[in-house]
């Protein structure tokens, strides 16, 4: 299984993160500064695997990682996966990415700049989820995770455009009304009472 | 005008505003993406993202924003996340969007809430309506964003609601994801799903190749667990590989021309599973593994991806010659191989190859000493592993050679890399050494060379080792080691790992016992020499440990430190002790195979014919032939076995002969046996109790009865039944709760008021905070009460028994349960009038609240007569708690590394001029707490469990409750102080 996938550049800036193992938040970023310690010590012509460092399972889980210009892209996996079918899922995630924001002909990862990831972070993470659905590998098959990206941009776009306006003007006026929308919710009060809490 | 319709149209400009769409959306988090690129400082950062967050607190808070607006802001949520600031106040949020929006809104907010939320969240229960309904929508998007979620992040408890619907969706076309959610909750609660095990094999059988590949997850997972249960498939799963292999799949699924590898790779790896020592089911794959090998012959990574399990599903089924070499040719390609990453897959293939064919690693010495020097981490480390599992007798020295150099070059590597390493030293050191030197040589080196990272079984091991046997050359054995010992000691003894002081305090304390006489002024002087330069360099609490191993074995005399010298002198003085020792076997001439000195030259015999030597340089042709020394085919090798991570397995010495050790008479030989069984058990303690841990008290038993002549029958009269029953009762150790007898009480006590029995407790344990003496029970002749003593690494339990009559009771045996264990305790008699101690050292493993022992007394008044008298009572968890001295940083690192938290408010004493302070005050005199720090209305606490497991506690001021945060490494311990802190101030 896939325990995370961390994407930061060469300094050590997280650029996506993706946990599929919970970790308390202050450890996520303790997990993401070792990983980046340990991985960004090595050269270019050592091999692209590691043991996890101590903070995530250590020497049970491995760290898989390609790096690209200034990117480093890590998965951290257990010993149920196969580490060169990871090191290509990698290249097949960037070869994904390449497709989706590089609008020229020439689709490749290598023009994919690490902006481009930063800025699209939602789409990031759902050309991800196509790939990777929790901790498991869902789909290798790049036409169809391109396929559904794109499904995805149409309607996105279809909302934005100008025949979107009226139809949302209407339907805010619907959603005025909409009965089953929760009013006792109050927006600027975030400790809510869940009513049957499991007590541990 | 209505009201609806003026809401309507004040939002009108809003969402025209917002008609720039994407653009606009971006535009937000852009500009924050770029002001934080251009600051140069985390402070700068920091403030910078702080003014966002309440930027963004404001927005979502007003009734204007609208939901593309609320969009917006999640994503910029999430970066703050993704940058480790806290934006918990957008959670909620994440769940309305999913909740009441469209698609888009949906879309973001379950990705939202997936990032944000983990399965114990108590915001994810508002989430499952949602789901719920979105799983019954009409839209698949709907559906399909539902199912990845529940994939994702959900609820155990809600397992029960979604099942039915995830079932229905196993029909639809987005069954793929179905699958994997279901696989999911496989994993998460596998109880729950068992009924849909026939649905999980349609999904094999599925039309759609995605939606089979997504339930051989689903099929690896159930292989690993159980083999035997899906040995029917076993033509299923090759049918589909053959397929796969042939090329029967879409055009779609191929990668690099390779037609689906990575589900290639997940049918390999189940066949390898079912195959394994299945000799009619292997039969079955050996085709299609054929078949896979060959077609696999490309240049492509992912081809050798699947090359590789195919070699390693050849070598785990039942073998086929005709496979094996071809895989073994194939190894070679990868260990020769100039790309770095198969050459490291080579290693591991080898490695794992080894087990079974040795001699493939003679046909590649020379790339794997290539690769012991390779400058990369990964590499040394997989050939060390490789190193590991081809040591033998003769080529020891020099693997373990290696492995410390690497251990001592990565000294200051944070990584577990080394771990395993520094695990294999010991484990090949004790196993194959070839001499008594070089054995506590290697042992020393490997504790001093970061000694506390070592696993426990190590040090517990290499002591069981020391302590066992009963020959000369043992006794020679242990008398180097207190030897070398002094050695390093006379050096710089400050940097020593405690591990190492430990296991030298614990060497130098009790070899005594097993010393012969000859030997016995030699080991007297150096250990007292040691004992001298422990106690000038050792931290306080390491004297006290020795102390009170000397303490235990001689009780009398015993009040204050100063006695330590003398009774390290009586220590090694007595010669009591040593009654064992006319009878002590002599030397047994069978040398055992493993501790067998190699002789080079005999190594030289032994050796393989090698292959030609190339022209690599004499060193390294000399290092082959010392390393690859014993590989032939001949040759077993006691350390591999069929598992990849061999479980550590010790030398075992051979045991004195039966024959050569019963020599004159019967009673030596009753007596030499039960020595033996007696320092088993010795031993055994050892190992359960974990003696190096923080509690000195769990090894107090081990050494205070020396092996005495004994018969093993009942209850007999003679004294030394006690010993052997001591020996006994110190085997049933590991429960969930650990009893350890450290010794007993005899001192009798002329009869004293029961009011006044505190005075009754031995000198030295007077001074102990304790409780007050509970009455347990009584009947005409005895009564009987108990006492709880605080001690700082055991919690002593004392019984006093009273004799009220006047006459003599006889034959008094208390017998203490607690849970399945049992302590046993015999005493002679009683005199008339006097009260008889018993105590016992009590640890809690596992934190329960409480805890309850019963027990008996059985005397006799008169001869023939026996009455017994049972008791019992209960210990509180809060008994087993002590404080934990720390200081506020090592709170804070240790608050971040612990995992299991429980929340809960408290009742504040509020009845006082600072609340907190006095209700922690309450808490620390009720539970023996450590306050480490009171800043403002927060305070931080700390305690721990006797055994060793720490609770942190921080505590918060929340109003007029105290909101306290409790963490441990062990997930029961928060709940059961959490009890006892409710309990302490509510009596309060």
């Amino acid at each position: 299984m896939i325990k995370a996938i961390l994407i930061f550049n060469n300094h050590g800036k997280p650029r996506l993160i993706r946990f599929y193992q919970y970790f308390a938040e202050d450890m996520q970023q303790q997990i993401i500064r070792e990983t980046f310690h340990l991985v960004s010590k090595r050269d270019d012509n050592v091999c692209n695997f590691l043991e996890g460092g101590s903070l995530i399972g250590g020497s049970d889980y491995k760290l898989i990682y390609r790096h690209y210009a200034t990117l480093y892209f890590v998965f951290c996996v257990d010993s149920s996966e196969s580490e060169l079918g990871i090191l290509d899922l990698i290249q097949l995630i960037c070869f994904v990415f390449g497709q989706v924001f590089v609008e020229t002909l020439d689709k490749c990862f290598e023009n994919v700049c690490e902006l481009d990831l930063i800025f699209h972070m939602d789409k990031v993470h759902y050309i991800l989820q196509e790939v990777v659905m929790g901790g498991m590998v869902l789909e290798t098959n790049m036409n169809e995770i391109v396929a559904q990206v794109e499904l995805q941009n149409r309607m996105e776009k279809s909302e934005g455009g100008l025949s979107g306006a009226p139809a949302r003007a209407v339907s805010a006026v619907k959603n005025m009304n909409l009965p089953e929308i929760p009013r006792n919710i109050n927006i600027g009060d975030i400790n809510i009472k869940v009513p049957s809490l499991s007590p541990f | 005008m209505s009201d609806v319709v003026e809401k309507t149209l004040s939002a009108l400009p809003g969402l025209f505003d917002s008609q720039t769409g994407a653009a606009r959306i971006t535009s937000r988090l852009r500009q924050l993406v770029k002001s934080i690129t251009e600051l140069t400082s985390k402070h700068e950062e920091e403030s910078l993202i702080k003014q966002e967050l309440s930027s963004m607190k404001e927005q979502v808070s007003s009734p204007n924003t609208s939901m593309k607006q609320m969009r917006e802001i999640m994503v910029r949520a999430m970066y703050c996340e993704m940058l480790g600031y806290d934006a918990s106040f957008t959670y909620i949020h994440a769940i309305k969007l999913a909740q009441q929006g469209g698609v888009l809104e949906k879309r973001v907010g379950y990705l939202a809430v997936s990032l944000f939320l983990n399965e114990g969240h108590e915001l994810l229960l508002l989430l499952v309506n949602t789901v719920l309904k979105d799983l019954q929508s009409t839209n698949v998007i709907e559906a399909y964003m539902a199912l990845t979620v529940v994939a994702q992040v959900f609820p155990k408890d809600m397992i029960p609601a979604v099942l039915p619907l995830l079932e229905d969706k196993l029909s639809e076309i987005i069954r793929r994801k179905a699958v994997l959610a279901l696989y999911k909750f496989y994993l998460i609660a596998p109880n729950q799903v068992q009924h849909i095990h026939a649905k999980f094999r349609k999904a094999l059988c599925d039309r759609d190749p995605g939606v089979m590949t997504s339930s051989l997850h689903i099929y690896l997972q159930l292989i690993t667990e159980s083999p035997d249960d899906y040995k029917d498939l076993t033509g299923s799963f090759v049918t589909i590989l053959k397929q796969v292999v042939d090329g029967k799949l879409p055009v779609d699924f191929n990668y690099h021309n390779v037609p689906a590898p990575w589900l290639q790779i997940q049918l390999l790896r189940i066949l390898s599973l079912l195959g394994k020592e299945d000799r009619s089911t292997s039969e079955l794959m050996y085709e299609v593994l054929d078949e896979s090998l060959r077609r696999a012959e490309m240049n492509h990574n992912i081809t050798y991806a699947i090359l590789y399990e195919c070699v390693k599903a050849i070598y785990t089924i039942h073998p086929k010659a005709e496979l094996l070499e071809k895989a073994a040719r194939c190894i070679g390609n990868f260990v020769l191989s100039p790309k770095i990453n198969l050459r490291y897959l080579g290693l591991k293939a080898l490695t794992y190859v080894v087990q079974h064919d040795a001699k493939l690693a003679l046909q590649h010495q020379m790339t794997i000493i290539e690769c012991l020097d390779h400058t990369d981490f990964t590499i040394k480390r997989e050939t060390l592993e490789l190193l590991f599992r081809i040591t033998n007798a003769q080529n020891v020295t020099v693997i373990v050679e290696k492995m410390l150099d690497f251990l001592h070059v990565y000294e200051q590597c944070t990584t577990s890399y080394k771990m395993n390493v520094r695990c294999y030293v010991p484990m090949i050191t004790l196993t194959f050494a070839p001499d008594n030197s070089w054995f506590i040589q290697t042992m020393n080196d490997v504790f001093s060379t970061g000694g506390d990272l070592l696993q426990q079984d190590v040090p517990n091991n290499f002591l069981r080792l020391l302590a066992e046997g009963k020959r000369e050359e043992d006794d020679q054995l242990r008398l180097y080691a207190v030897n070398s010992y002094l050695t390093v000691l006379n050096g710089d003894a400050s940097h020593l790992p405690q591990r190492f002081l430990q296991v030298m305090s614990w060497v130098c304390t009790t070899t005594h016992t097993h010393t012969h006489t000859h030997t016995h002024t030699q080991n007297k002087n150096s250990a007292m020499r040691l004992i001298q330069i422990l106690v000038r360099d050792l931290k306080k609490s390491y004297l006290l440990n020795i102390s009170v191993r000397l303490y235990s074995n001689f009780k009398y005399h015993f009040s204050s430190s100063t006695l330590i010298l003398e009774g390290v002198k009586r220590v090694w003085g007595r010669d009591g002790y040593l009654r064992q020792n006319e009878t002590t076997a002599p030397p047994v001439d069978e040398p055992s195979a493993a501790v067998q000195p190699s002789g080079q030259q005999e190594a030289a015999e032994r050796l393989e014919p090698q292959p030609e030597p190339s022209t690599q340089n004499q060193d390294k042709l000399q290092l082959a032939s010392s390393l690859f020394v014993g590989l032939g085919a001949g040759s077993s090798m006691s350390l591999l076995g069929k598992s990849e991570a061999p479980p550590p397995r010790f030398r075992k010495k051979p045991r004195p002969h039966e024959s050569s050790s019963s020599s004159s008479s019967g009673t030596s030989e009753r007596s030499s046996d039960s020595s033996s069984r007696s320092s088993h058990s010795t031993t055994d303690s050892f190992l359960y109790g974990s003696l190096l841990e923080e509690e000195p008290a769990t090894s107090i038993s081990a050494f205070s009865h020396t092996p005495k002549s004994s018969t093993a029958n009942g209850l007999a009269q003679n004294k030394d039944t006690k010993e052997d029953r001591r020996a006994n009762t110190s085997q049933i150790l590991g429960g969930d709760m650990v009893i350890v007898r450290p010794n007993t009480f005899q001192d009798k006590h002329p009869s004293l008021v029961s009011s006044d029995l505190t005075a009754l407790l031995p000198a030295d344990l007077k001074d102990l905070p304790h409780s007050d003496v509970i009455s347990l029970t009584s009947d005409p002749s005895l009564s009987l009460s108990s006492c709880r003593l605080f001690r700082d690494e055991a919690l002593l339990l004392v019984i006093l028994i009273s004799n009220c009559t006047e006459t003599v009771i006889k034959d008094v045996a208390v017998q203490l349960t607690c849970e399945e264990l049992e302590v046993w305790n015999v005493m002679n008699c009683l005199e008339g009038n006097s009260t008889s101690v018993c105590h016992y050292a009590l640890l809690m493993d596992e934190p329960h609240t409480n805890v309850s022992f019963t027990g008996t007394v059985s005397y006799q008044t008169q001869p023939g007569h026996t009455n017994t008298l049972s008791f019992s009572g209960t210990l509180s968890a809060a008994d087993f708690i002590r404080p934990l001295v720390v200081s506020t940083e090592e709170y804070g690192k240790l608050w971040l590394s612990l995992s299991h938290d429980v929340k809960q408010n408290l009742k504040l004493l509020t009845d006082a001029s600072d609340p907190l302070r006095t209700t922690l005050n309450a808490l620390k005199d009720a539970l023996q707490l450590h306050v480490v720090d009171i800043i403002g209305s927060e305070g931080i606490v700390a305690c721990r469990l006797l055994s060793g497991a720490p609770c942190l506690l921080h505590c918060r001021v929340n109003g007029a409750a105290l909101a306290m945060w409790l963490r441990s490494p062990h997930p029961a311990l928060p709940d059961c102080i959490l009890y006892h802190c409710q309990r302490a101030l509510a009596q309060h």
